[in-house]
């Protein structure tokens, strides 16, 4: 088996967003990075399946240079090796992501053989475009599905298990395909000491593709106005339960 | 005359409300252009009313398998159609379906899609409002392209009908699609275990984070949900730790819910919790830290251990009945 | 808005551990109408306190940070928040198992029971998941422990509240110090402003851009410090408490691993300084986590991991145990590893607790606030003064300098001659030409480059032969050389001239001027002029604040002459003291004027050879200054001398130094004048005569009467502490001053072994001496006596063992040596009878 495993490093926020002076990135000289929840998973089904089936798992970022601490952290949790595809740090649209990500694979592919899966998180959690894995696997001419929360490898095919409202709908597709997971696919691994002392030694394959001219161009980031008052202190410690029962009665929940 | 195409999911023979929110939009953008819709359930009894939001056509597709239409099978739908009405613009609501058949339909016209929009504009290029970081930011951009093909985010569009609807003419026509269009489709479903409250849907949802310290400490929020016919949610942190399985989970990458009482027990209120939770009609905050950034979002707030104040308030609950 | 007070007697501005303990015992001191302020959220600030390791290892080899750890400890114990586990310091290699034996020492110098070395074996049973085969033993500490500080501070608010003598605020941002007239009057804030008496800092690594608010400096640096969090650990599944082994330091890594419930927390001081200011803090709505814990930096830790796993494989190489948690924590550092406590020299009532550590929050919050309100604290806080800075000291470069070098120390094998590296070179003496020339090896003090021997002296190890004692064995050597003893030698035999260019010096001039003297001095100031008068400066409650020498130059003029160390903190106390009316005012001259020192028998005829004035026993006798004219100089001559011989202290203007080094330099080679280095001045020539220095023998927390040095009787003049010295003379002392000579330096190897101070002072068997006041005696000076042969050690005896002759112990790097009191009492070892200073 192969498996590429596609992440994006996003800053790490937390219980508010700053943006930087010019409006065009959320400020970030204070924050961590890491990549998003959905992504996680992703990384950590590419090393159960591998882990249960022997092969090779490749972990795929497009992003600053800085980003190779993401890659790292995938190969930390187990991922053989790693691409990356560097950029300047300037956003990339949907479509320009896409393309160079269908570039570097098909150029993988090329030395080391066809990837039997493609995982992608569902949408990344800061843009949340919910697209590049679709557009890769329209390029590959993949069979690709989203929103999985269940994923079995069986010898030629790979079962899939999309949330709906009322339950799952299973997916049974021949590989290879292209898979765009969520969180909730498994529980990710914290990455172990000799773990991440391995990740330093793994290779990394390093690229930059030019940057296509965008056509969802961002124009500024703003962040939505929030409620704008404080909560309603209805008492502190134990003895304000009365108070709370008070207020389920007031609004008929008791 | 270049008509809006929008595309309409329905629930129970009615148009979805996420649709309709997505239409009101579509209306405004297409600024008394024709706005024709793609019902992607084939019930026509659902489109019957849509003249109520300004749509002059539902088109149904027919098809011997449509019943179990693939994401790539409703792409291709939307193109026939799209291309067979001359359509200037494509809208949905952006639910997981909608989103991942527009974005097929990006990838085989090889045009952009703008996901989660909560406002555009008509232009050249187009202006727009889409929501980032689950909504906790929002973007404005510029949209480059001949057909724009957006998605509504759900929830930000308050649904308006227009005055002197007219009859909506439903039209038929066959799906043409390829074999290769219907390899991906769902080969089974499998229902939710039935028993509990939803998470999505319930009423009153009383959530657990960080500061319940623990699985077992979950008891107590367990004990008040229960008063309270509630559904348990949690945090990310609990679902990472392994405290509560991810279908708990309330946030921007577990669910989203609407209930009419949040009680959010232990929980700082981050911005990945917040995009799970924005749509509670009330929030109420139990938490040891009175500056927690979510009691600038809750509407009551108690401050104090969680671990004194959830079981008195059982006790209160059960000494009312 | 506000809903704060409008007028307090003090702020506190600063929740953490340190903010709460000074508010706290302020209040339980009897004040009021405190204000304690935050400008994060309660009860987590977003400050150090939050993020701390929160355990407490008790042995320091610093006096004051061991006495301010254990008050801690015993605070958190009764809040009931420590929690003991034990501590285990590892050794890896041979080196540190030798300073596994200084921490033993240490331990028994500072009364720190029970600590005992162990071998890996027993290591190993104390610490099951660690591999005992890479070590080579450990320095065990049963009294470690942990505490949850948070806790701690929230309880101290609270019964500060509950009081009444605490206002909080949380919230509260201040923008803003007022100052008036030199002194601290306004405090504004985000939510008001406050009127305030006193102010004080205790904003941990924001300190020091509160302080600057009020024009003031703290200098100190924001840091990182790295911890992660792995687990689940399968041996520590069910455990009942934080905290059930021992924490470990793995000193040779710098690192330390602890058990946090069922997973194991490793902190690393290993890796490279990385140092911030303290505006790259983010206020608390732009941090992700809390302000002070930064993103982890991976790549700074790799090495640390390596080492981790090395010394814990079974939990640390565990596939299974995961990287929880991992951040960069964010401390405080300053340029010389002490906190920074006390009254600012800058701004009246405005006071500083900053750079502390959990470990010893409580008890120097509960010090400042003794020192707030009662003048003095119970501890002796001289080596963490705010006033000890040297303007160079504030400056960003420096601190940043110095914190980086000294980061890596934190768990060093640190020799208590050490110096600097970095930031050098910043004062030199007029002579500083000469004494490159002469081959000197530089140490430095506050700032000045000092000889502490020349090379150029290496002819004299010849000339005094079996005379000059050599040592074998590294650590003894390591800063120091046997010209040291030899220069000594011919310094006592001939002459020798010294470089004492790092006094400071400071005038006290005006009407007001002898009364200001007069009021600090325990000395009759009130002396004819050309005077000059060696005299302790006592603290409040009659122990040293210092001991400087004063003269007269004038009626209404006094110079008063000091160490660099402790210069600045002295120019504070003689500033504090000046009479109140603005009769007298303080001129630091000590960048104007540079001196040398030139004694030994010779030094009269070389001195005689240069001056037409008259410089005879008859005619300039010993405790008198004067101008005499050297060539085309006017130098003012002081025949003084802390190596006890015959000689001068000669003051110059700084621009016209060199010369009179030059002339006295001609003039000295027929005589076989010597350079001299402050080894000399310093340790040799000071002990030989039983010399008391400051932060040494003398601290507040002895008395005159116990330093020996109490005068027949006590001036009518009133002086600080001078109620508190009456009665200690009428009281019998409890310990007492006294020279030790050792009688065998032969260890176990057969190596002879020379001590080098701060070493536990031992009955013959072993047993540790202690007084009843509870101070127990160790070495408080030591170094050789070249004239008399012996290496000399002073230390405080209860007076049963104050008594000539009487033998004793002391303990060295794991062994017992035996000494003999030679001296009980100020009675030099050498020319008792201070002949040689009178001839």
């Amino acid at each position: 088996m192969r498996v590429l495993v596609a992440v994006k490093r996003v800053p790490f926020t937390g219980g508010k967003m700053v943006l930087a002076p010019d409006a065009m990135s959320l400020e970030t000289k204070h924050l961590g990075f890491t990549i998003s929840p959905h992504e996680e998973c992703g990384v950590e089904e590419a090393v159960r399946i591998i882990e249960a089936h022997g092969g090779e798992s490749v972990v795929l970022t497009l992003g600053p240079p800085e980003a190779v601490e993401q890659l790292r952290d995938a190969m930390a949790l187990g991922i053989d090796r790693a691409i990356h595809l560097q950029t300047d740090g300037g956003e990339w649209d949907a479509e320009g992501t896409a393309g160079a990500i269908v570039e570097a694979i098909q150029a993988d592919e090329a030395a080391s053989g066809p990837f039997d899966l493609i995982l992608f998180g569902n949408e990344s959690a800061d843009s949340g475009g919910f697209q590049v894995g679709l557009r890769v696997a329209h390029a590959l001419g993949r069979p690709v599905v989203t929103g999985l929360k269940g994923v079995k490898v069986e010898s030629a095919s790979v079962r899939c298990e999309q949330e709906t409202s009322d339950g799952r709908d299973v997916y049974v597709l021949p590989l290879p395909a292209v898979l765009t997971v969520k969180e909730g696919l498994n529980l990710p691994r914290y990455p172990s000491v000799p773990g991440r002392l391995r990740a330093g030694r793994k290779p990394v394959a390093t690229s930059t593709p030019a940057r296509p001219k965008v056509r969802l161009e961002t124009t500024r980031l703003v962040v939505p106005a929030g409620r704008g008052r404080r909560a309603e202190l209805l008492g502190s410690g134990p003895s304000a339960a009365p108070a709370v029962v008070e207020m389920l009665r007031s609004i008929g929940v008791v | 005359m270049a008509p809006v195409l929008v595309l309409v999911e329905s629930a129970e023979g009615s148009p979805a409300d996420v649709s309709l929110q997505a239409l009101t939009l579509a209306r405004s953008f297409a600024g008394g252009e024709p706005l024709e819709v793609l019902q992607i359930d084939p019930d026509p009894g659902a489109a019957e009313n849509l003249g109520d939001y300004g749509v002059v056509s539902a088109h149904i597709a027919d098809h011997e398998g449509i019943g179990s239409f693939g994401p790539d099978a409703w792409a291709a739908t939307v193109i026939q159609l799209a291309d067979g009405i001359s359509a200037g613009a494509v809208f949905a609501a952006a639910t997981d379906r909608g989103n991942d058949i527009m974005a097929r339909v990006g990838a085989r016209l090889g045009l952009p899609v703008a996901v989660n929009c909560i406002a555009i504009s008509a232009g050249s290029p187009i202006t727009l409002t889409r929501q980032r970081w689950g909504g906790s930011l929002l973007e404005e951009a510029l949209l480059h392209s001949p057909r724009p093909l957006v998605t509504v985010a759900l929830h930000t569009v308050v649904i308006e009908r227009v005055a002197g609807s007219k009859q909506v003419e439903v039209l038929h026509s066959r799906a043409d699609v390829n074999e290769r269009d219907l390899r991906v489709r769902p080969a089974e479903h499998v229902a939710a275990p039935s028993g509990g409250v939803s998470l999505a849907e319930a009423k009153v949802v009383v959530s657990g984070g960080r500061g319940v310290g623990s699985k077992e400490g979950f008891a107590i929020i367990e004990e008040l949900a229960g008063l309270l016919g509630a559904a348990v949610g949690c945090s990310r942190v609990v679902t990472s730790a392994g405290w509560r399985p991810h279908t708990d989970q309330v946030g921007q990458t577990g669910t989203k819910i609407a209930p009419d009482l949040y009680i959010a027990c232990g929980i700082s209120g981050a911005t990945q919790h917040m995009a799970g939770c924005k749509g509670a009609k009330r929030i109420l905050a139990i938490n040891s830290d009175a500056e927690a950034p979510i009691m600038l979002n809750a509407d009551y707030a108690v401050v104090g251990d969680l671990k004194e104040i959830l079981p008195a308030i059982s006790a209160e609950i059960r000494k009312a009945r | 808005m506000s809903n704060l007070p409008s007028h307090v007697r003090v702020v506190v501005i600063g929740c953490g551990i340190v903010g709460n303990s000074v508010a706290y015992h302020l209040g339980r001191l009897g004040w009021r109408d405190i204000l304690l302020l935050d400008k994060g959220p309660l009860p987590n600030p977003g400050g150090s306190t939050g993020h701390a390791s929160n355990f407490i290892y008790l042995v320091d080899h610093s006096k004051e940070m061991t006495a301010l750890t254990i008050d801690s400890v015993n605070q958190y114990r009764d809040l009931g928040v420590f929690t003991e586990s034990g501590g285990i310091e590892v050794a890896r290699t041979k080196e540190r198992m030798q300073e596994l034996t200084r921490r033993m020492a240490s331990a028994r110098s500072w009364g720190i029971e029970p600590v005992s070395l162990v071998s890996p074996a027993e290591v190993k049973r104390l610490v099951p998941y660690i591999d005992e085969s890479i070590i080579l033993g450990g320095f065990y500490t049963p009294g470690v422990g942990v505490v949850d500080s948070l806790r701690a501070g929230t309880m101290m608010r609270e019964r500060g509240q509950a009081a009444g003598a605490l206002t909080v605020s949380a919230k509260t941002d201040v923008l803003g110090i007022d100052v008036e007239h030199g002194r601290v009057r306004r405090v504004r804030t985000t939510n008001g402003d406050v009127e305030a008496e006193m102010v004080v800092i205790t904003c941990g690594v924001w300190s020091p851009r509160v302080a600057r608010m009020a024009g003031a400096h703290i200098p100190l640096t924001p840091a990182v410090h790295q911890m992660i969090d792995v687990g689940p650990v399968p041996r520590f599944a069910g455990a009942k408490s934080d905290i059930e082994f021992p924490i470990v330091r793995d000193m040779d890594t710098n690192m330390y691993e602890r058990q946090a419930g069922g997973d194991l927390e490793i902190g690393s001081y290993a890796h490279r300084p990385i140092l911030y200011d303290p505006e790259d803090i983010p206020p608390i709505e732009k941090a992700a986590l809390s302000p002070t814990e930064f993103p982890f930096t991976q790549a700074d830790f790799e090495v640390q991991m390596q080492h981790a796993l090395e010394l814990m494989p079974e939990i640390v190489g565990d596939e299974k145990v995961g990287v929880k948690y991992a951040i960069n924590g964010i401390l405080s550092l300053t340029p010389d590893g002490m906190p920074v406590l006390g009254e600012s020299p800058d701004v009246k009532g405005l006071w500083a607790a900053a750079a502390v550590w959990v470990k010893e929050g409580p008890g120097t919050g509960k010090a400042i606030a003794e020192w707030m309100a009662h003048g003095e604290s119970e501890i002796d806080l001289h080596s963490s003064d705010i006033a000890r800075f040297h303007e160079h000291q504030k400056t960003r470069a420096h601190v940043r300098a110095r914190a980086a070098e000294g980061f890596n120390k934190t768990y060093g094998i640190v020799h208590p001659s050490e110096q600097w590296a970095s930031n050098r070179n910043v004062r030199l003496s007029p002579f500083n030409v000469r004494e490159r020339e002469l081959g000197a090896t530089f140490f430095e003090a506050a700032g000045w480059e000092r000889p502490q021997w020349y090379d150029s002296n290496a002819p004299l190890l010849e000339e005094f032969g079996d005379r000059v004692t050599r040592r074998s064995a590294e650590w003894e050597s390591r800063w120091w050389s046997p010209i040291i003893n030899a220069e000594h030698l011919a310094m006592r035999e001939r002459a020798g001239i010294f470089d004492l260019s790092a006094f400071t010096i400071f005038d006290i001039v005006g009407p007001g001027a002898l009364e200001s003297v007069q009021s600090v001095a325990l000395r009759q100031m009130d002396v004819p002029v050309g005077r000059v008068a060696y005299t302790p400066v006592l603290s409040l409650n009659g122990g040293f604040k210092s001991d400087l020498t004063i003269m007269r130059l004038g009626e209404e003029r006094f110079r008063v002459v000091t160490g660099g160390a402790s210069g600045m903190s002295d120019r504070k106390w003689f500033a504090d003291h000046l009479a109140l009316d603005g009769a007298a005012h303080l001129a630091d001259l000590t960048s104007s004027l540079t001196t040398i020192g030139l004694w030994g028998p010779r030094a009269r005829a070389i001195v005689a050879s240069v001056t037409s004035d008259d410089v005879s026993n008859e005619g300039f006798k010993f405790g008198t200054c004067r101008t005499i004219e050297v060539d085309t100089l006017r130098v003012l001559a002081s025949r003084i001398s802390y190596v006890g011989d015959l000689g001068w202290e000669l003051y110059i203007p700084m621009d016209q130094g060199l010369k009179l080094w030059d002339i006295l330099w001609e003039a000295g080679k027929p005589h076989g004048l010597a350079p001299c280095g402050i080894g000399v001045y310093g340790t040799t020539g000071r002990l030989e005569k039983c010399y008391r220095a400051h932060g040494n023998e003398l601290e507040t927390e002895y008395n005159v009467m116990e330093a020996g040095m109490a005068a027949p009787r006590v001036k009518e003049d009133d002086f600080v502490g001078k109620e508190a010295h009456l009665r200690h003379r009428e009281e019998e002392p409890a310990a007492i001053m006294c020279t030790l000579t050792v009688d065998d330096h032969t260890s176990k190897s057969g190596e002879k072994r020379y001590m080098l101070g701060r070493e536990p002072i031992l009955t013959r068997d072993g047993k540790r001496i202690v007084d009843r006041k509870g101070r127990g005696s160790y070495v408080t000076s030591a170094g050789a006596g070249p004239s008399i042969g012996k290496h000399i050690l002073m230390t405080y005896l209860p007076p049963e063992h104050a008594v000539a002759g009487t033998p004793l112990a002391v303990e060295y790097m794991g062994e017992r040596y035996p000494v003999t009191v030679a001296v009980a009492g100020a009675t030099p070892v050498f020319d008792p009878e201070n002949l040689r200073l009178r001839s």
